[in-house]
């Protein structure tokens, strides 16, 4: 049988990155080929060549057993591939028949056809069972429904390969059972379905074969019925574990620094509660959505609660702004350094002092920049700062020296509880040691340090304690050096665990 | 399915979204506060003379703006449709003055000189990725110039096409219904506003305009040639704007070289008062209309209470951001 698609010897890199290193995959006919790996494994970066999002570096796909190429979404639709975007690709102004049709509207002569194009948008939401008015604008549908129109929009193609990345991600119960009778119907015509999922239960239930990525590489493909959950789990995390644990501090003795209660918010953020002590680093693991930013952001008062309190010191706070959190002492490293953390366009210094800036002004509001020199100076010398001097640029830095100037600011302005969201993404490795050692020192000093980090390495390396997140629950905490497995099982814990996850029922009980 | 709705009929506003909808009846509920205001202000106002005048003083800024919200949906801005629309009048002025062509030729050019104008700027903005305020900024201040060039820095009269004034003041409705002297720049102002209505909500076009402005990223992921589609859309703007040339340079019964900017901020007033959001993805072309009748209702109505000039400038930059405000309220409350 000649496969479907055949994908191999695949590389691709972006700047600073090799996303994937000589990736492969294959898909049947009528197969549900599931696509398994961690965060940046390189699942969504291979699907993406495939449907004609970005284009290979190096590398061969067949389709149908005669070699492609697929240089942009137009032709990946001609060879009938397409893709439902992990984040929703819709017009939100347009109606939903507008949306599933676009750029292939029905016409008649000069004019659209508008008749038709609800008709044959409404006769595609009968065979999915949908009730859904194919007149509605996008924007005020649910999310759930809109991802229903993804899937409406992908059927209409009538394609023979069908890419689901993340497709359930919004959707409850119904709606997935819903997606996966379609999905089966699909499989009995003979389409190729490949699906990127984190949800394991999903996986027994739908997928024939699963192929595991890990670090843009291949792993191995075996099939879904007969491979225990921990093996596919086993290939994702690998045996490259790092060697070096965190040495834990005992701080059962230490005052708690932060606790919060029954924190909520919709479906983001669902009754979190824990504490972190004085020098202790609790790391928040999870894959990514789990709502752990989310939590952050409402502790540090980005984001409106809709309940919970959060205690500083053992004292009740409120907090509804960020400037409530900074008077509170708690200090947040935002996971995207360059849109919230930094003033890229400013030099060092300014970057520092930012966040305290009444230190430095002087009686009639001029800003003493003397001062602000010194203690620019005294940070780049304590955290060893790469910069030809305090008045350098800070996007002229590399990106390990940006998030040490962001951790500088945030220790100028003195917050004994620093939350830092992705420490060390898009830094390389050897800055990553240093950030770390950085953040091993500031918890001696007797702060309270929360890692939120996607890297699993990461987490353990760091990490005196481990808080799991799945779908904006917590779902456990796990001692220091605990096995990854262990988090991933916790990580993909889903309240509404179906019949066939026999395995991670027991690992919850 | 139970939610499926029965009814078939292609709704007329079917480009209309529905917020868009609740923003023009905003704007609708102010001009006709405004109307109110004025005529017991003074009994002159309603007259039917001074109606028509303010009819006539729309036309251009109509047709204009008109131009102006179609680029606006797509999510950019056309800062050049004021001084392309004195140099669209300069071509005609060259053709029929200067060249001695008959008045078809001098028409077809001026509208001609529009959509090429408009090709322009929608290749800058779709091929080399310059941003459309920037683009239309260097394509405005060439065109100024330009202008300037070509006519020698001097007005070109059309005295020798005598049917040339009629385009925008003479009155077809009138020498029909003696009763009703509507001049022809109003009526090219409401055709023009049918017509692009049109093509906004039943043509393909009119589609991916709306496209482009909700989600760019989207409609070319969807295999959609976007850049071709986003020319177009300038094209038409300039091939608009290329009619407004004539209503003015028909009004003026000149091409006057020094004329045109400044009017691309009053357009985009009347765009904005209209309900079309700037971030793109909604607009209509009745919004932009009631828009452009606002102003020149605030204009004519305070003119005849004797308030100077400057406090009807204020007073204009007050309603624009009272109109934007009352849709951010709107927002929130949703």
């Amino acid at each position: 049988m000649i496969p479907l698609v055949s994908m191999t010897g695949i590389d691709k890199s972006f700047p600073g990155v090799r996303a994937l290193k000589g990736a492969q995959f294959e898909l049947l006919s009528g197969e549900v080929h599931a696509l398994m790996g961690e965060n940046g494994a390189g699942k969504s970066t291979l699907m993406k060549i495939l449907s004609g999002v970005y284009s290979a570096d190096t590398g061969q796909i067949l389709v149908d057993g005669k070699p492609a190429t697929i240089s942009g979404p137009r032709e990946a639709q001609a060879l009938g591939i397409s893709i439902i975007h992990q984040e929703l690709a819709l017009m939100r102004d347009l109606t939903a028949a507008q949306n599933i049709f676009i750029g292939r509207e029905p016409r008649r002569g000069f004019l659209l056809d508008e008749a038709a194009l609800n008709r044959d948008a409404e006769a595609i939401f009968r065979s999915m069972n949908l009730a859904l008015d194919p007149r509605v604008p996008v924007e005020s549908l649910t999310i759930a429904k809109q991802q229903m129109v993804e899937i409406a929009k992908a059927l209409s193609y009538r394609s023979r390969v069908l890419i689901m990345d993340e497709p359930t991600a919004a959707l409850n119960d119904a709606e997935i059972n819903e997606l996966f009778t379609i999905i089966e119907r699909l499989k009995a015509e003979g389409v190729g379905i490949v699906y990127i999922s984190h949800k394991m239960d999903e996986l027994k239930r739908i997928a024939d074969r699963v192929t595991v990525m890990r670090d843009g590489e291949y792993v191995g493909t075996v099939p879904a019925a007969l491979t225990p959950i921990e093996t596919i789990i086993q290939m994702m995390v690998g045996r490259t574990l790092s060697n070096e644990t965190a040495v834990v501090p005992d701080t059962a003795a230490a005052p708690v620094a932060l606790e919060v209660r029954g924190l909520s918010r919709g479906r983001e953020i669902r009754d979190v509660s824990f504490a972190v002590r004085k020098g202790e680093i609790l790391g928040f693991a999870g894959l990514m959505g789990a709502g752990r930013t989310e939590v952050a952001r409402a502790i540090f008062g980005a984001d409106p609660l809709e309940a919970g309190e959060i205690l500083v010191d053992g004292t009740k706070v409120t907090i509804r702004s960020p400037q409530d959190a900074v008077r509170a002492g708690i200090g947040y490293l935002s996971e995207d350094r360059k849109h919230f953390g930094l003033a890229t366009g400013m030099d060092v210094r300014n970057n520092i002092a930012l966040a305290s800036l009444r230190r430095f002004t002087g009686a009639a509001g001029v800003l003493r920049d003397g001062a602000m020199r010194q203690t620019a100076q005294g940070f780049i010398k304590q955290l060893a700062i790469k910069t030809p001097s305090d008045t350098q640029e800070a996007r002229l830095l590399s990106g390990g020296n940006q998030q040490k100037v962001v951790i500088a600011k945030w220790l100028l302005r003195d917050c004994p509880i620093l939350i830092f969201d992705e420490p060390t993404r898009g830094i390389d490795i050897g800055a990553k040691s240093e950030i770390y050692k950085l953040l091993n020192a500031l918890a001696a000093q007797g702060r309270a340090i929360i890692v939120i980090s996607s890297e699993l390495p990461e987490v353990l390396r760091l990490s005196h304690r481990i808080a799991v997140m799945c779908e904006g629950r917590l779902t456990g905490f796990l001692p220091a050096g605990a096995p990854q497995q262990d988090i991933m099982r916790l990580a993909t814990l889903r309240p509404s665990a179906v019949e066939t996850s026999e395995p991670n029922r027991k690992a919850a009980s | 399915m139970s939610t499926i709705a029965t009814s078939d009929r292609p709704s007329l506003l079917a480009g209309i979204r529905s917020s868009g909808a609740y923003h023009k009846l905003l704007a609708f509920s102010g001009l006709i506060v405004l109307l109110v205001v004025f005529s017991l202000a003074s009994p002159n106002f309603l007259q039917t003379a001074n109606v028509l005048a303010i009819l006539q003083a729309t036309s251009v800024n109509g047709v204009l703006a008109i131009a102006a919200t179609i680029v606006i949906i797509t999510g950019g801005i056309d800062l050049s449709v004021g001084t392309l629309m004195t140099f669209c009048a300069v071509i005609a002025g060259v053709l029929l003055t200067n060249n001695g062509m008959p008045l078809p030729v001098g028409v077809l050019g001026a509208i001609l000189a529009g959509t090429v104008s408009g090709l322009i700027s929608g290749t800058i903005v779709a091929k080399l990725k310059v941003p459309p305020f920037i683009a239309t900024l260097g394509m405005m201040l060439i065109l100024k110039g330009l202008s300037l060039v070509i006519s020698g820095t001097k007005p070109i009269y059309f005295n020798n096409t005598p049917g040339f004034t009629q385009i925008a003041q003479g009155s077809l409705i009138g020498s029909v219904i003696p009763a009703l002297p509507v001049p022809n720049g109003v009526l090219i102002l409401f055709l023009v506003a049918i017509v692009i209505s049109f093509v906004l909500s039943k043509t393909a076009l009119g589609r991916y305009t709306f496209a482009l402005g909700s989600n760019e990223e989207a409609v070319r992921l969807s295999g959609v040639n976007v850049d071709r589609w986003k020319i177009g859309v300038y094209a038409l703007a300039g091939s608009v704007v290329g009619i407004a040339g004539l209503l003015i340079a028909s009004r003026l019964n000149s091409a006057q070289p020094a004329l045109g900017q400044g009017y691309e901020l009053d357009a985009i007033a009347a765009v904005v008062i209209g309900g079309t959001s700037l971030s793109g993805g909604r607009g209509t072309v009745l919004g932009t209309l009631i828009g452009a009748l606002i102003i020149s209702v605030l204009a004519n109505g305070l003119r005849i209470l004797s308030v100077a000039q400057e406090w009807q400038t204020v007073v204009t930059g007050l309603i624009i951001i009272l109109a934007v405000f009352a849709d951010i309220l709107r927002r929130r409350k949703l």
